[in-house]
Parts: structure tokens; sequence; C-alpha cells
């Protein structure tokens, strides 16, 4: 009984997202005693997915599905997940995945189950801690039926090396038609994007205007990180939507969070909580985010940003 | 043109979450229950088109009794009925198989759900309701036009967004983007008195049952207290030595 693991690449290449989905199959399936199976929709010959975990690949070789359409990948994968006996397909928390997953679960007549946090508390019934009330707690839920379809959570679980080689197998599809058509992508490409970031620079209203966002993007270039910001400025139309980050925006699961003149509202919080390590600069030492932070510097974000970037410089320089 | 907003009934976004004595049930006390935010910019989208091309807007839930008066709040928006499915929200499965139903006996052209409510952040109610029903689907929709029978969309990718063309009828999973914040209809006094008389339907539930269940709880643990740096030097150090992040 497989656990089939869609692992998604762009342009050839398996990025982090994949590697720890398949890893956390593999943390699965060594519970539950059987082999992870990586379907693929690009040629995974230079890949060697067996390094992260998996037993074998699928490489689902299909013209349809070299741009990603959610209906015609949910599809293959219920053809796979039918000829494999799957148990389990797991997706990662990607735009994509999370499109296609639900039209994957009725296909398949299964629960689907998002923002998974680790690995099965219980095997029978299958039982997943994930994260509920946009990260303010832990739910931990039984899935009933005999496959599941299941969505981690970003940098919940890590990627695992494994020293293994998986062979390849192609798999012959038939795909209907889709019910809709793309007509045009528009990709900011040399920007790091929020939901792949392992660093993320936000700032707020403490930084007083739009104008003053030089210093973010510096400091956000250094650290080849993404920037974000609150939902105020957002609002106040400072900064694109597509930057405003918490509760009713995107959600943050980076490895580093830096928050320059955000007060740190529950809301704010609650989508960024995944972040690993939270650092707060604000001028108020009673800002709420210091309750939320690990680390911090209490003091005028016009001053600790310039020295941040340049004494960042300088550790870059030192330690090159 | 029939349009169909369903809409969830959530805690607030400022509330703290709480659990009863044996952490098996969210704790409403002193919880003030709203419309989830994204299905509000799709009920004010959905005005929208119906001022501009014609159009009735029905709004639905599902839940319990103690669900009307969000369902309420949206009559009083602007839509022209409710319909409430009298069955306990478990799982996104058995609230898209209960709203299914509805959506095919109402043969709606457009039906808009939020992308994800603020509670159980499931994200699949409009995915798993438009393939019940045959619809097109597009996720994370932060744009709509329809003419006639064709709509286009446009989805919010990672990094970008891409344009999307298909026939009706369609699901959106809908978000901020459909209509900015500040265009966002709230209710007027007239719209309140309105509300009070506009037609609730209750339907009984219907569909297949959930098919996960929460077992437990668990609120995170308390927070050690923050570490100040003093400069920036510092701050680097303790990022680089002991959270080893950069």
């Amino acid at each position: 009984m497989p656990i089939l693991v869609y692992a998604e690449s762009d342009q050839g290449a398996f990025k982090k997202g994949a590697q720890e989905l398949i890893s956390f199959a593999r943390g699965i399936a060594e519970k539950m005693n059987t082999e992870v199976i990586a379907a693929v929709t690009e040629d995974p010959a230079q890949a060697n997915l067996g390094q992260y975990g998996a037993h074998r690949v699928l490489y689902c070789n299909h013209p349809a599905l070299k741009e990603f359409n959610a209906e015609l990948t949910a599809n293959a994968l219920a053809q796979a997940a039918k000829e494999t006996g799957a148990t389990l397909v797991l997706v990662s928390s990607s735009a994509d995945s999370r499109y296609l997953a639900p039209l994957l679960a009725i296909e398949l007549d299964a629960p689907y189950l998002p923002n998974i946090t680790g690995l099965p508390t219980s095997t029978e019934p299958l039982t997943f801690p994930h994260n509920v009330f946009t990260n303010k707690a832990t739910a931990f839920t039984a899935l009933h039926g005999s496959i599941g379809v299941l969505g981690l959570s970003k940098n919940a679980f890590g990627v695992q090396h494994h020293p293994d080689d998986a062979g390849v197998s192609n798999m012959d599809l038939d795909l209907p038609g889709s019910s809709w058509e793309i007509t045009s992508t528009e990709k900011a490409n040399n920007k790091v994007m929020i939901a792949d970031a392992e660093v993320v620079v936000s700032a707020g209203r403490g930084l007083k205007g739009p104008e003053n966002w030089g210093m973010i993007e510096e400091l956000a270039e250094l650290m080849g990180a993404a920037t974000a910001c609150s939902k105020p400025v957002s609002d106040l139309g400072w900064r694109p939507h597509s930057e405003h980050v918490g509760q009713t925006g995107k959600p943050v699961a980076a490895n580093l969070y830096i928050a320059v003149g955000i007060s740190g509202a529950i809301q704010h919080l609650a989508g960024i909580n995944s972040s690993k390590v939270k650092v707060v600069i604000n001028t108020d030492p009673e800002a709420p985010f210091f309750k939320a932070a690990d680390y911090g510097i209490v003091g005028d974000a016009f001053e600790v940003v310039p020295d941040l970037i340049q004494k960042l410089k300088d550790f870059k320089a030192q330690n090159a | 043109m029939k349009i169909l907003v369903c809409i969830s009934h959530v805690p607030d976004t400022t509330s703290k979450i709480n659990f009863n004595a044996d952490n098996t049930q969210f704790d409403t006390n002193g919880v003030q229950f709203v419309i989830n935010p994204n299905d509000e910019f799709g009920l004010t989208r959905a005005l929208w088109l119906k001022e501009k091309q014609g159009a009735a807007v029905h709004v639905v839930s599902v839940g319990g009794p103690e669900t009307e008066p969000t369902l309420r709040k949206a009559l009083a928006i602007g839509a022209d009925e409710a319909i409430r499915v009298d069955q306990p929200a478990t799982d996104g499965y058995s609230v898209a198989q209960a709203l299914a139903p509805v959506v095919n006996e109402g043969q709606y052209d457009l039906v808009i759900a939020g992308r994800e409510s603020i509670d159980y952040n499931g994200g699949m109610v409009p995915g798993m309701l438009a393939k019940l029903c045959g619809y097109a689907f597009v996720n994370t929709c932060i744009g709509l036009e329809i003419e006639g029978q064709s709509a286009t969309a446009v989805r919010e990718i990672d990094g970008g967004k891409q344009t999307l063309k298909m026939s009706l009828p369609l699901v959106i999973g809908g978000q901020k983007g459909l209509v900015e914040e500040s265009d966002l209809r709230i209710p007027n006094m007239r719209g309140i008195m309105q509300a009070r008389t506009k037609p609730l339907n209750v339907k009984p539930g219907a569909g297949a049952g959930p098919k996960s269940e929460v077992q437990s709880f668990q609120k995170p643990a308390p927070k050690e207290a923050v570490t100040l740096a003093e400069n920036a030097e510092q701050l680097i150090s303790l990022l680089h030595n002991e959270a080893k992040v950069i």
C-alpha cells in the first residue's frame, strides 16, 4: 500500500519543497512498512530522487502535463494512485498543490488534510498533527477510508538524505481535455517568492511611508530574501498586495522572518507563526511582537537597518 | 445569471483560541463570529455583478441555527436569499457534499466560495464542490469577468498571476483581489431592515458524512522570552552562532 508523492518541478529542477515532501513520505512509509513512489511530470533523470527517500519514481510523461493544469494533474495522480494501489497521496503547500488537491480528493473519494506539521501519531486510524486557527493551534485528525490526500506544511519536516537509488518507470496516461485554458502567466522572475523563501524581510507602518522601503529591499537582496509587508501597509497601497503576509494575507513559513516597524497584531502573528526564527526591530519596547519574537533590537529602524546592512556586508566578507 | 456565494461562520480574526477541558472542542465562550474574511470579498464581487449585469445573489452556509445571524448579515449586505443546510460543519469533504445538492438544484451559473476559512484552513470546499458538480474551477481567484457564458479569471500563483478562460458554470475560490478591502460592502440601516424579511430557507443536511475527525487540539507551548541584542553586530552573531539561520 505505497505512498505516492506529487514531486513538483519547475523546468526540470525539483525544489526544496519536493525534496522535503519525499523525505516526509519516507518517514511515514517507515512507520507503515511500505514504499515511497515519487510521481513526476518532468524528466527526473538528473534529479536522483532516491537521495531524499523515494524507492521508485513514476514519470507521468504526457504533453498536456508539461504546463501545470490542476484538473489534468489531479486526473493523472488519481490514475497513478489507482494503478499503484496507494494508501496516501502527498502534496506540498504550493499554490499548484492546493489547487489540485481538492479535485484529486474527490476523484479518489478521499479525505484531504492540509497543513500537516509532523509524522502520524497513530497508524490505526491514521492520525496527523496539522495547523488550525491559522497557526494558533494544532489539531490531531484521524482519516477514515482506504485512501487519503495529505498536504505538508512548508518547512515542517526538513530534507533528509538517504543513500538510495530510485528506478524510474514511465506511466502511460490518457487524459481528457481540460475545462479551462491558460491564456497568460506573469511572474516576477528575478525576485525571491515568499512561498519559497528561506528568509523574509518584512516591514510595517513604522517605516512611515513607501519612499523609505529602499533599505528593506537592500537588506532583502543582501540576504537573498523575499520582501513582505503588514496588512495596513498593503491597504494603504505602500506595497503590492502580493507582499501582504498575515492571517488574511500570505502565510510565511520561512527559516528566518525579520519584522521591521511592525507592532505584532494577533492577525499578523497568526500568519507568520510557522517561521522558525523571528526577529523584531521596533522602536517601542512594549510592542506585542517582542513577546512572540526569538530575537530583537529595540531601536529606530532608520538607524538599525542601515547598520545591519553594513554589518552583514562585513560579516559576509569575513565568512566568504 | 444566478450566483451562489458560500459563506462560513467563523471566529473573528482577533479571537483568542481556547479549547474545552479535555481539548476535544473549540471553546466558543466570549467568541465573536463573523463572515469568513475571504468570503466577504466574494460577496461584494457578486453584488457588483448583480448591479452591472443583473443577477440573483443567494448565500448558503452549512451549520446549525447559531449560524443564522451570519447569514442575515450577508442578506443585510445585499444578498437576495439565504439557505442554511442544517448539518454541523465537520470536515471540508462533508461540507462540500452538503453544498453540492444546493448547487445542482439551484442550477447556479457561478459559485463563489472563500479560498480558505480562518478556522480550519482546509482550503478545499471550493475545489471539492466544483468536482462534485462538474463545474470548472479556479482557486486563489483575484479577478473575474463574466461575459455571457464565458468567464475570464485571474489566479494568484507563487510569485505572480495567471489568466484563465473557461465557460460557465464555474466555481471560484475567492480572496482579496476580487475586490479591494476598501470596496467591501457593509450593512447599512436599510439593508439590516430588509434582511429581516428576505427569505432564509433551511434545508436538511445531505450527502456523505465526514471522512476525517479531529481527535484533539493542542495550544502552542508558551514562548520563551525574546533575546534582545544591543546592536546589529550582536544580532548577526546570535543569528549565526546560536540560531544558525545565517
